[in-house]
């Protein structure tokens, strides 16, 4: 189990493994990876119960599946530097023959990556598969899930949400990664969530947030406190506010970087802000 | 020529009904799932059996298809039944990417698909499936002919691990294949020998083939019958064996000839060893309210018609 400290340094190695990938094959997507980045540092470091092998069926431990696929390399680079695969394979990222896909994908084979994703809004779903599965084995672990705030759009999720309340799937935390950004512009111009909060209140599930998600000590007091609410007959919500692009300083507070590499110039200005910690792939 | 005989007409649904409710016996991994049709899909008797193996999902099939992706993470062998159209159309991305493209190991079990529903009319009469679901890589496509047909389809698809498209009907039918058959996907069954005509049929057409080769030995022409429950993978080889004796070939599906079975048979004989084919199915069309009889009579799927293809195709061929 790693110390806070070690998780906040392991967060700045990731982010420079983000702008890197994203520079080499000038495409990607860095804004919401690096946004995600101390949610998935904790939640790999600390918060999921995990074997250190990886199998499909995840059996007698935490699953976790990412719904809003493109922030794939916050995703690969946790996974790598978690155990899951080596570190020097984040050098293929998006490349041809590569494991690394643009989205993930399970069709490769990359350790880790449970489910496909990218296009939006089926994550939810598949999660509350996965925690339905958990409570037929007796498995008393849980099911995480990661989803963009802007994917909320997409109507199968709602389907879901219905369905995970009405049913008591009360062994899954779903967090939503509420940075308010999406591709063509802040999410409340694009197509306003409304209250968020209310909504899923509305829907039956017992709803978190964590208003620094952005701070390693503050998510993992949140997400004690959402393990805690589980088991008691409610899916639970986590609303994780995150601020897209943080960590890079010209990246932050924009729709800009939701899928734009840097440039040259860019990408050392970013490393700078980033110091490497544990070692660049 | 070999005669086949109705024991008596039963829907191809019941079929599969009856092949969950033996799974849910002999498999403790098969779970079901149902998106608000349960009767249609004659589920009941799994639901009472093994009540904390089913999901009832409600009106929501997006949900159904991501939700039986993520039982089969835990071993789970996910059923999932609604109509054919909802089985695929409507949720045509979510089993592209959760199920096929992860390489899930869900069976999507579709009832009502193709004219005869019937009554309801063309929102719910897909004809267009079968190519929908071909078209995904690795997935399984099987529609079968009649109740014991889908029976033992249904077991035997538990067996199988990867993603299948199990297709089949609402109407009352014929059923002629043996109660005891065992199903091999991918195996196609020589129901008649003959040597002037080869009719390639699958699902609810098999049997109006059998009446069409009745028919045409009365005029003198052999046909030979095979019955092509597994669209995909396709009987290349038993095709091929029988294309070479006859010398061409009539396809006879349910389903629309743009993407169908006659398509798949098509694309086999144009690479290996081409014939005259001609193709018995709908054309470009969407169907309409009616009986099952009065629609395939109006859209040309019954044993007429193949009789009709036989004897154009026969006519090329003399050509």
């Amino acid at each position: 189990m790693s110390s806070i400290p070690e998780m906040e340094k392991l967060v700045s190695q990731v982010r420079r493994d983000i702008v890197r990938m994203v520079h080499k094959v000038n495409s990607g997507h860095p804004g919401g990876s690096l946004g995600c980045t101390e949610f998935f540092v904790a939640l790999y470091q600390k918060i999921l119960h995990r074997k250190p092998d990886f199998d499909m069926d995840g059996q007698g431990e935490d699953l976790f599946f990412l719904s809003n696929g493109h922030i794939s390399p916050v995703f690969y680079s946790v996974l790598a530097r978690s155990g899951y695969f080596p570190v020097e394979e984040l050098n293929t990222f998006r490349l041809i023959n590569s494991r690394l896909q643009g989205h993930p994908t399970t069709h490769e084979g990359l350790p880790g990556v449970r489910i496909a994703s990218g296009s939006l809004g089926q994550g939810l779903s598949v999660a509350i598969g996965a925690a339905l599965a958990k409570k037929l084995n007796k498995d008393h672990h849980l099911v995480y899930s990661l989803h963009g705030d802007g994917e909320l759009q997409e109507g199968q999720n709602w389907e879901a949400i219905m369905y995970a309340a009405a049913k008591q799937v009360d062994n899954l935390i779903a967090t939503v990664d509420f940075n308010g950004q999406q591709i063509d512009g802040p999410t409340d111009e694009v197509l306003s969530l409304g209250n968020l909060k209310a909504k899923f209140e509305a829907f039956g599930w017992t709803v978190l947030e964590i208003e620094n998600g952005n701070d390693i000590p503050a998510i993992l007091d949140g997400m004690a406190a959402a393990k805690s609410r589980t088991g008691k007959g409610k899916p639970v919500c986590v609303l994780l506010h995150t601020v897209m692009g943080h960590g890079v300083d010209f990246m932050m507070h924009t729709h800009a970087w939701h899928g734009k590499a840097p440039n040259d110039e860019q990408l050392a200005v970013a490393l700078a802000q980033n110091p490497e910690t544990i070692g660049d792939y | 020529m070999k005669i086949y005989t109705d024991s008596g007409k039963k829907d191809t649904r019941s079929g599969f009904g009856a092949g969950l409710e033996e799974l849910g016996k002999k498999n403790p991994n098969v779970v079901a799932l149902c998106a608000d049709l349960i009767g249609s899909l004659k589920m009941d008797n799994f639901i009472k059996n093994h009540p904390e193996r089913f999901f009832q999902i409600g009106i929501a099939e997006a949900n159904m298809m991501g939700i039986a992706a993520g039982l089969t993470i835990g071993g789970k062998i996910p059923f999932t039944g609604t109509f054919a159209n909802f089985s695929t159309g409507r949720v045509y991305d979510q089993i592209r990417q959760s199920i096929a493209y992860s390489g899930k190991n869900v069976k999507i079990c579709a009832s009502h698909a193709g004219l005869t529903l019937g009554e309801d009319g063309a929102t719910h009469q897909i004809l267009e499936d079968i190519g929908l679901m071909k078209m995904l890589p690795g997935m399984v496509v099987i529609n079968p002919c009649d109740y014991n047909q889908t029976k033992a389809a249904t077991i035997a698809i538990a067996d199988y691990n990867g993603p299948v498209y199990l297709r089949f009907g609402r109407p009352a039918v014929a059923n002629f294949t043996p109660e005891d058959q065992v199903f091999e996907i991918g195996k196609a069954i020589h129901l008649i020998e003959g040597t002037d005509v080869t009719i390639l049929a699958t699902g609810h057409l098999v049997w109006e083939s059998l009446q069409a080769a009745k028919a045409l030995e009365e005029k003198g022409i052999a046909a030979e019958v095979i019955n092509i429950h597994t669209i995909k993978p396709l009987d290349a080889e038993a095709i091929l064996n029988s294309v070479r004796k006859t010398g061409c070939v009539v396809t006879a599906e349910e389903h629309n000839i743009i993407g169908g079975l006659g398509e798949s048979v098509a694309r086999v004989l144009a690479t290996h060893h081409p014939v005259p084919q001609e193709f018995v199915g709908t054309n470009d069309t969407f169907g309409e309210s009616g009986t099952p009889a009065q629609l395939m009579e109006k859209y040309g799927l019954n044993a007429e018609a193949i009789v009709q293809a036989s004897e154009k195709v026969l006519a090329r061929k003399r050509v």
